[in-house]
């Protein structure tokens, strides 16, 4: 596929790996904030080609595993009301609620169903008019523009039975609490390529200057993760700190205007509550006013019950990149893809599921823990 | 409604959940806890595909499976097709020719008549091509909904010719890997047809049986070890299930494996891995080392398994992990899958 | 939130309804109907990076060049300094 198999061309690779290897003299501590990216490096195993020095830790990229607890809650109850169609992508269904999941509600006979984007989510409402169609609308910027046009389009119909219940995050306001976390040991971000394909990279300058630290823009093949690597490694080992775009097949420094207006007349920005980590100011989105009759949380009134997460997860340690995953006294043991205690556990780019199927488990004796992970 | 795929695992289970038939963790948990203690006995313990009994100095094979799959007609197939190809095929994985299938049809009221009549004759098309005759069966009607239009279920006889057992106990370590051809074309068959995940584009089921080619290995006097045809959890479910039963890690290299251009178009849009993804007419053999050459030239002249290619290798390693060496270089474990693969958007 | 694929657009349609714009797009021989109304300056034949049934850009194909010309440009450095010593 083009543009796609040539950013995982073994050579390529190879080659940048050498690359990388030439310019690092120091250890370095970089964080790759999209779950996304997580996903491609333990994929590839791309730990493996970088030089003992660099260490990858795994930002909160991943809406899944941020999603507040309530929100979770709030989205099973909503669930099980029988008039409801609860349409969801498939990264969130089986995130652990605060006793249930999308899937459990499901297997109990909820109607909770699967979809590719929040367009089919408003076909359905229209083809099945005697349904509340309800769509949990959750993800970063990335996001934000496919659910900003699916409101906007229920609207312009006026389409009754549709709704959206909103947890929108946004980047670099996490990224901000991270860097101001007094033992945050980033040096360095490969920021997340998708999310400033739609808002460019403008807000990543300020943060850059503040903090002193460099920020690359990095895409989520093997080759644009290397390339984001050696970027950022370069900027360190010279003692600069800029913003720079790795990914510029896709990102343009503006980003995609008409995406931020139709997201701007649909949301605006609030203070959102991430899991694991706390709350974070003017880091969430929620739809307008213009727009709030469209917004789930006040169209259903549901309770919520007595919200608590287990007390053995450390899943914001995690998500904030200052423990690893096998570090978890419950990792692999109470808490497996099977039995998970949090949501790092479960979706797919969650730093802790990702670690599990990708296969460091140290009590394995497993001949793959490499050097560059071990002791971290 | 149509169901996507299985949903979550959970800790201590009181009731049966949707991914308890999904072919992966827990499935093999409800086969441990509840139904080996109740009916142990050798041939159960084996945990292969099939049962490979003795009766009066005949070996036979024996084989059960239900069919549960929607839509009923997919490209590529039907369930009809599934339920010969997929019992002929489990005997196929025991070494035994198969010999006779039997057919239980569970028909859920107001089912079309016709297509009852298509899944019928693609049954006997498949039958057919596979040389298996279908010689019993049984038919019962449930009320409408409870029976998802139909449920299918074929038990197969076969007679024994491998020399040797062949399954998950005869692996050694230094033995190859094959792969018989592509993956994925199962599953991805089915999704594009499945409501909220549809897409256009040239994607049939891969469902075949794969006996005349398994046929040929034993008859050329290949020391087959092991075969396991690739089902639900995919390829990957399959070497787990293999290296966890003979103690030893298998490893297998990502570049190796064929994955045709349209199962990886649906793949990288839906955010699923290929290794994962159902295959109804692909599998795997075990073979020494010193027979893989001779092994694939024989697969890659018979049709099921023309793009049969080396995988990978057996090493010595009771931990029983499978892993994977990526395309790029880097190396990962390939897990067992919890319920089933989900398509993801992040 | 994070998979955005590469296909190439095969035919786009202006709707009549709400004049929004959509085009089948090509992902290696799968074609699923795409929102383009967000990349109002696509063309048939252009290569856009599709996420959850939306194009959010146009992939710029001179840019996706470069890495693979500054890998040439090392290869080319590594080849001279080997021949160097």
């Amino acid at each position: 596929m083009k543009f796609l198999d040539e950013y995982r061309d073994y050579g390529a690779v190879q080659q940048m790996a050498q690359a990388i290897r030439r310019c690092t003299t120091r250890p370095w501590t970089l964080m790759e904030v999209c779950g996304g990216q997580t996903h491609t490096i333990v994929k590839t195993g791309l730990q493996d080609l970088l030089p003992e020095e660099i260490t990858l830790v795994h930002g909160p990229g991943c809406p899944v595993c941020v999603t507040p607890l309530e929100m979770i809650d709030r989205a099973v109850a909503i669930a099980q009301r029988s008039e409801v169609m609860l349409c969801s992508f498939g990264d969130m269904l089986r995130v652990p609620g605060s006793t249930q999941s999308l899937f459990d509600v499901k297997s109990l006979g909820a109607d909770v169903r699967i979809v590719y984007s929040p367009l089919d989510a408003l076909q359905l409402a229209r083809s099945n008019p005697q349904r509340e169609v309800v769509f949990f609308a959750v993800g970063f910027e990335t996001t934000a523009p496919a659910n900003a046009m699916a409101v906007w389009e229920a609207a312009r119909e006026n389409i009754p039975n549709f709704s959206m219940l909103v947890s929108h995050v946004l980047v670099p306001p996490a990224m901000e609490a991270i860097l101001s976390s007094p033992d945050c040991r980033v040096q360095a971000f490969l920021a997340a390529g998708h999310v400033c394909m739609v808002m460019g990279f403008e807000e990543y300058f300020p943060i850059c200057r503040k903090y002193r630290v460099p920020i690359v823009v990095t895409g989520f093949e093997p080759l644009d993760l290397l390339e984001g690597v050696q970027m950022a490694v370069a900027q360190l080992e010279s003692g600069r700190a800029d913003v720079e775009n790795q990914y510029a097949r896709a990102v343009r420094r503006s980003g995609n205007r008409p995406a931020q207006e139709r997201i701007a007349e649909v949301f605006e920005v609030t203070r959102r509550a991430w899991r694991g980590i706390g709350e974070i100011p003017s880091s969430g989105l929620r739809l307008r006013e213009a727009y709030r009759r469209f917004d789930a949380e006040a169209r259903f009134a549901v309770e919520i019950g007595h919200v608590e997460e287990s007390s053995e997860c450390i899943a914001g340690l995690v998500l904030q990149g200052l423990r690893k995953p096998y570090e978890c006294p419950a990792f692999g043991t109470r808490c497996t893809p099977d039995t998970p205690l949090g949501a790092p556990m479960v979706s797919s780019e969650g730093a802790c599921a990702a670690y599990f199927h990708f296969g460091r488990r140290k009590e394995d004796g497993n001949p793959l823990v490499s050097s560059a992970t071990a002791g971290h | 409604m149509a169901t996507l795929s299985c949903p979550l695992p959970r800790p201590a289970t009181d009731r049966i959940l949707l991914a308890h038939g999904g072919g992966g963790r827990l499935t093999n948990q409800l086969i441990e806890s509840v139904f080996l203690p109740a009916f142990s006995n050798a041939a159960l313990e084996s945990r292969h595909d099939g049962a490979v009994l003795s009766a009066d100095g005949a070996r036979l094979a024996m084989t059960t499976d239900t069919y549960v799959v929607d839509p009923l007609v997919f490209p590529g197939g039907t369930i009809g097709d599934l339920a010969v190809n997929g019992t002929v095929n489990d005997l196929a994985m025991c070494g035994a020719r198969p010999f006779a299938l039997s057919a239980g049809f569970l028909l859920e009221e107001g089912l079309s008549m016709e297509t009852l009549r298509t899944i019928v004759a693609a049954m006997r098309e498949a039958a057919r091509v596979a040389k298996v005759p279908i010689v019993t069966g049984d038919t019962k009607v449930v009320d409408k909904g409870k029976g998802d239009g139909l449920f299918l279920n074929t038990t197969g006889i076969g007679v024994v010719v491998a020399p040797h057992p062949v399954g998950p106990e005869s692996v050694r370590p230094g033995d190859a890997v094959l792969v018989s051809g592509d993956l994925g074309a199962h599953g991805i068959a089915i999704l594009s047809v499945r409501g909220g995940l549809e897409f256009e584009g040239e994607v049939k089921s891969d469902t075949a049986p794969v006996w005349p080619a398994v046929e040929a290995l034993l008859e050329t006097g290949i020391d087959v070890h092991c075969l396991r045809d690739l089902t639900r959890g995919g390829l990957s479910s399959a070497l787990n299930e293999i290296a966890t039963v003979a103690r030893l890690r298998i490893t297998v290299e990502e570049a190796l494996i064929p994955v045709s251009d349209v199962v990886r178009g649906a793949c990288e849009l839906l955010g699923l891995d290929p290794f994962y993804v159902a295959n109804e007419g692909r599998f795997v053999a075990f073979v020494p080392e010193s027979d893989a050459g001779r092994a694939l030239e024989i697969l890659r002249s018979h049709t099921v398994s023309a793009g049969a290619v080396r995988a990978g290798t057996v090493y010595e390693n009771p931990s029983g992990i499978v892993t994977l060496r990526s395309r790029v270089g880097g190396n990962r474990v390939l897990d067992m899958l919890s319920g089933e693969q989900l398509p993801r958007i992040c | 939130m994070c998979l955005a694929v590469p296909g190439k657009i095969v035919t786009i349609v202006q709707e009549e309804h709400l004049g929004l714009r959509r085009g089948k797009v090509d992902f290696g021989g799968i074609r699923k109907e795409v929102c383009l109304d967000y990349t109002p300056e696509a063309r048939v034949g252009d290569y856009v990076l599709v996420h959850v049934g939306f194009a959010l850009t146009v992939v710029d194909e001179q840019e996706a060049q470069r890495v693979f010309e500054a890998l040439r440009q090392l290869d080319q450095l590594d080849e001279l300094s080997e021949n160097g010593t």
